[in-house]
């Protein structure tokens, strides 16, 4: 009989803890009492200081994939039809996965260092024994904060990236605010719209659900510490590609 | 006979193999400080975690206060968790929060009928017991290890609790620190009257604040009795711990 080898044991184990993490998010997420306090800061931490780097990152991306498209478009004698190319390209993938990236980055390991470092120097098990739910109040209030920043960022991110590409055309021929936007959303249908936008509750929630996993279940001293936001960031970005790809598929369907 | 704010009867928790808890049986009495004595890794700190909640023992009983905690759902934990302090070895202070915001932590949480005034005078209170009022708005990482222990320590006590364990209380403190948070252990149990497990194997700390001392041998409670008599014992295995 062939034997399991134990990286992959240890890969179904790790796959069932983290289902019966969601589980209990779930469970614990939607009953009282709630942290309301402790939800509105983390949205704070979470969308408002991610903004800085969402919006340099989106609006070099808009700008950059402006320029490098132009040749090819003029080329073919489709230069007109640039707005309409990066505004779709924006809306629908470059936006939502670039900024899910990005947040993953900054938001997934931060969340998995702290919390890491938080599960090592006892201080969650200190908050246990003041009679604080640890789990409501670490899980809870940053997966759900994700889970609602990460949309809002994506819009952002997408508007300042048309506002990169618009001053990319414009860095060739003068094409007017109104007149680029129009071109830009005369392309976009409301089929392009809701799923982009849809998908990103998902990336959201795996980045802070990923996060809180690997830090609330942080091992082996100072070394776990790193060792959770790495993988926070890892797992969480491999997960936002097959999110992307499962929403892709679903999405097909009603085009 | 006093009464019992923790009774343990029949305790037992295993890690695979290892018993670390073996039917062991001890009780608080109200008012008194009592040391548990024990070699490392002989599940001292296993017993005061089970005694809080952290740690869930396979067999046994836990009377805190007269409810059994092991049988009772994590909301009435909770209530007594207010009643019960615990001293964490590694102070375990919330990094990410001041002074003030570690001490109003379980405050806020718990106390909602108090105004900000009123909490503020329990911080200041509690930063007064152990000396400290001038860090109030300093953050964990700029103060002493001496002066964490403390702000610890003042953390327990912000709850008025009834009940406070400390888990090794002295370790990696040097002997003069380790002096001034023994003398703020008998300070605190004579001006709050609480009664206090202390886990540690500092002898001179067991020597200064336990009116008892229990001594956890192979899973067990294998002997308990003033220091006095102990140290007087002639049994072998009582007798390495006074040496």
């Amino acid at each position: 009989m062939l034997a399991i080898p134990d990286d992959f044991k240890s890969f179904l184990r790790e796959t069932g803890e983290t289902f019966r993490f969601v589980i209990r998010f779930f469970r614990e997420g939607f009953r009282p009492h709630y942290e309301v306090q402790e939800f509105v800061r983390q949205c704070f931490v979470i969308g408002y200081k991610s903004f800085p780097l969402v919006a340099l990152t989106a609006f070099i991306i808009g700008l950059v994939l402006t320029m490098q498209l132009r040749p090819t478009m003029v080329k073919y004698g489709v230069d007109v039809q640039i707005p309409a190319m990066v505004g779709i390209a924006i809306v629908r993938e470059i936006g939502p996965i670039l900024t899910a990236l990005i947040f993953a980055g900054k938001i997934g390991s931060s969340i998995g260092a702290e919390l890491g470092s938080m599960k090592v120097t006892e201080q969650i098990d200190a908050m246990e024994v003041s009679g604080t739910n640890p789990f409501k109040y670490l899980v809870v209030t940053r997966s759900f904060a994700c889970m609602l920043m990460l949309p809002i960022l994506v819009v952002l991110a997408d508007a300042i990236a048309l506002f990169g590409s618009y001053l990319g055309v414009n860095m060739y021929e003068t094409l007017t605010f109104s007149l680029f936007f129009k071109k830009v959303f005369d392309n976009i249908a409301y089929i392009d719209v809701i799923p982009a936008f849809i998908k990103t509750f998902f990336f959201g929630f795996a980045v802070g659900i990923v996060g809180c996993y690997k830090g609330y279940y942080s091992k082996k001293g100072t070394e776990g510490v790193g060792l959770s936001a790495n993988s926070s960031v890892v797992v969480s970005s491999v997960l936002i590609f097959i999110l992307d790809l499962i929403a892709v598929q679903f999405a097909e369907l009603f085009q | 006979m006093p009464e019992a704010v923790i009774k343990i009867e029949g305790l037992c928790k295993s890690f695979g193999t290892n018993q670390v808890l073996d039917h062991f049986d001890l009780s608080l009495f109200r008012g008194e400080n009592l040391a548990v004595l024990g070699k490392s890794g002989s599940g001292k700190s296993v017993l005061i975690k089970c005694i809080i909640g952290l740690i869930t023992p396979e067999q046994g009983k836990i009377h805190i206060l007269g409810e059994n905690i092991l049988a009772i759902n994590q909301t009435a934990l909770d209530q007594i968790r207010v009643k019960v302090a615990f001293l964490f070895q590694s102070n375990a202070l919330y990094d990410s929060m001041t002074v003030r915001e570690n001490l109003e932590f379980p405050l806020r949480r718990h106390s909602f009928q108090l105004n900000t005034d009123e909490v503020n005078s329990r911080v200041i209170e509690a930063l007064q017991n152990v000396g400290l009022e001038h860090t109030i708005d300093m953050m964990p990482a700029e103060l002493s290890g001496g002066m964490r222990k403390r702000i610890a320590l003042a953390r327990t006590l912000i709850l008025k609790p009834e009940i406070i364990l400390y888990d090794e209380p002295t370790t990696g403190l040097d002997p003069i620190t380790s002096l001034e948070i023994i003398s703020l252990i008998n300070k605190i149990q004579e001006k709050y009257h609480t009664s206090s497990i202390i886990i540690t194997h500092d002898m001179k700390c067991v020597k200064l604040v336990a009116q008892r001392v229990a001594m956890l041998l192979d899973g067990k409670c294998y002997a308990v009795g003033t220091y006095d008599e102990l140290s007087e014992s002639t049994d072998e295995k009582i007798r390495q711990f006074f040496n």
